[in-house]
């Protein structure tokens, strides 16, 4: 079967790649800019193709809630929301990591605080990565910076879930649900007939009952599985890291950015290289785990670094962490909807690193 | 003097009355002495066992006394976050649309923090079985108002009596679900004499037939007490809950199939 190239949203895209991915249900609740996720597999109706449930949910919460019971059973489930629905899914998040179920979360994130704006941003940052609900758990964060990244993660996403038990969120941004593209989509994937045999599936004479749950009393037992979990984050902190590489071998600047905003330093690199400034993008693709030792070894290379977001300055902390005083780290991002240009991420890095 | 006998010569199968239900684990029930979740446990677990659907139920808990359900009914059972089991319920029961899907709910998890899962699955008709344990107060939380305590009922956060101009009036969510086209089976029923627990499992099994004829959502509300909350003895509770539940909340269907 061969790759079928077609023009689509982002957003569409994500829809497309999860009925083709074989997933099994998308739970959802329209808010802009990602309500074309659910549009689309509406309209796709593929209950009719592949049997996928898709359903409209009263609420993001009723929608994390049924994720939790479609993973619970062993399915490919996900739903998709936008940064306020991000929020209220939260408690959802954090029941789905404590119990270990495998899922996707897309957050195709907007600008806040509270209701914010529609427009596209990076300010969800420290929500996706470093927790969001209550409690010790990490999600795994995938970072797309294209159409065709937007389809490739969903089968990425659902293949990191069930090899780790976690939840996987795809943290996106209006800019990139959005716009279009050329996507080259993978054929149709089989939906998977058989259960993991930890999933509530009903219980057959040959097993124990199977319990999904995040609830235990005995503080010892809870601490033995917290550091369970945290076995479990270190693997993946070892074996997952994914980043790219832009005209790094000689650069003596470099600007670390992701999704959008890494999109747009590409171009940066190119203007700045053009007024002699030898400068290099490392685009981080996986946010959690972090390309912390990535990032350090490029400090021993570098006369500096600079974080380029659409935030107020959310992962220029982790970049600060990986560089560990080696070099000056800044950052440099626009908020509430607008996205950088390449020539303010180029003018920002003179005014920071080359004055006088 | 009569021939005293030895009492094995009783124990033969045809003088056995009694059992352990099947399908009840060994686990020690944590529930108060006189409470009524053991009681609705059984019944729910001898109907899982006599229509032969141990290996088809998938069962989901919520938050409250009733938590540990699935340390005590020997099926497969999620635990659901506050008052989402009716939500947890709807994705097992649409990907799994074989299995007999039950959620086993407090009045607090039902009809307070997750109002909007139990008002919307209703509505959509959603092909599972809700079990509705009102006892009218927060019991795992050490007995707070609930959205069902009654007026002037007093518990550890209505100190001086429900005000119910100050803090609402209980609330009959079940007469609300009976009002939804997606709801095809809706009755009200307890579990505190022998009587009552026969209908109660009667309707437990009519419950599981309709949801094999894909019906709709089928709610049994089981008005019940909680003698630790309500600060009296088991049999107290009991007469408490006849004579004030009940007029409040009145045992029967309200909402029957029209065949």
């Amino acid at each position: 079967m061969e790759k079928e190239l077609r023009l689509m949203k982002g957003n569409e895209a994500i829809a497309e790649a999860a009925i083709r991915a074989g997933a099994d249900g998308y739970f959802g609740y329209p808010i802009t800019p990602q309500s074309e996720i659910l549009e689309y597999l509406m309209e796709a109706n593929p209950m009719n193709t592949t049997g996928m449930v898709v359903l409209q949910a009263e609420s993001e919460l009723a929608a994390i809630n049924m994720v939790y019971g479609g993973a619970a059973c062993g399915k490919r489930v996900m739903t998709s929301s936008s940064s306020p629905g991000i929020s209220l899914k939260q408690e959802g998040i954090t029941y789905i990591a404590g119990a270990e179920l495998p899922c996707l979360i897309v957050n195709v994130v907007r600008g806040g605080p509270g209701l914010g704006t529609i427009q596209p941003a990076q300010s969800d940052y420290f929500q996706a990565v470093k927790g969001g609900g209550h409690g010790d758990y990490h999600l795994i964060v995938l970072a797309p910076a294209s159409v065709q990244e937007m389809a490739d993660f969903v089968d990425l996403s659902f293949e990191l879930a069930f090899k780790y038990r976690n939840p996987v969120m795809i943290l996106s941004d209006g800019a990139i649900g959005q716009m279009m593209e050329k996507v080259w989509l993978s054929p149709q994937k089989e939906r998977s007939k058989v259960a993991p045999d930890w999933a509530t599936t009903g219980k057959p004479t040959t097993r124990k009952h199977n319990i999904i749950t995040s609830l235990e009393l005995d503080p010892n037992v809870q601490e033995a599985f917290n550091e369970k979990l945290v076995r479990k984050y270190n693997k993946i902190r070892e074996e997952e890291v994914r980043f790219e590489e832009f005209q790094c071998e000689d650069a003596e600047y470099l600007l670390v950015a992701y999704g959008t905003s890494a999109r747009v330093c590409q171009k940066s690199v190119q203007l700045a290289r053009q007024q002699g400034i030898k400068v290099g993008l490392l685009r981080p693709i996986t946010l959690f785990p972090f390309p912390y030792k990535k990032i350090g070894a490029l400090a021993g290379r570098v006369k500096g670094m600079l974080s380029v977001e659409m935030s107020a300055g959310q992962m220029v902390e982790d970049v600060l962490l990986s560089v560990n005083g080696k070099v000056p780290v800044f950052h440099f991002g626009r908020m509430g909807g607008i996205v950088t240009t390449p020539e303010e991420v180029v003018e920002n890095l003179k005014s920071k690193f080359l004055k006088g | 003097m009569a021939e005293v006998t030895g009492i094995k010569e009783y124990i033969k199968p045809e003088n056995l009355v009694y059992t352990r239900t099947k399908l009840m684990t060994e686990n020690v029930l944590h529930y108060c002495p006189g409470c009524g979740h053991s009681t609705a446990h059984r019944i729910l677990a001898e109907v899982i066992d006599e229509e032969g659907l141990q290996s088809e139920t998938i069962g989901v808990c919520p938050v409250g006394c009733s938590v540990f359900l699935y340390n005590y009914i020997d099926v497969d059972v999620q635990e659901a976050a506050h008052g989402r089991a009716p939500a947890v319920a709807t994705a097992v029961k649409r990907l799994m649309p074989d299995k007999f899907v039950f959620t086993y709910q407090g009045d607090g998890d039902l009809a307070a923090i997750g109002t909007a899962e139990t008002i919307h699955s209703c509505n959509r008709g959603e092909n599972i079985l809700i079990i509705f344990i009102n006892n009218g107060i927060y019991g795992m939380t050490g007995g707070q108002m609930a959205p069902t305590t009654l007026e002037g009922m007093k518990t550890a956060t209505c100190p001086y009596g429900r005000d119910v101009k100050l803090m609402g009036y209980p609330l009959k969510i079940t007469e609300i679900v009976a009002t939804l086209p997606g709801t095809y089976y809706v009755t009200r029923q307890s579990v505190h004499t022998p009587a009552n627990v026969r209908k109660t499992k009667k309707a437990i099994k009519k419950a599981v037939q309709y949801q094999k004829l894909n019906k709709g959502t089928c709610f049994i509300e089981i008005v019940s007490n909680c003698p630790s909350g309500w600060k009296m003895t088991p049999v107290q509770a009991n007469k408490w809950m006849e004579e004030n539940m009940f007029a409040k909340y009145p045992l029967g269907d309200i909402k029957t199939p029209v065949e």
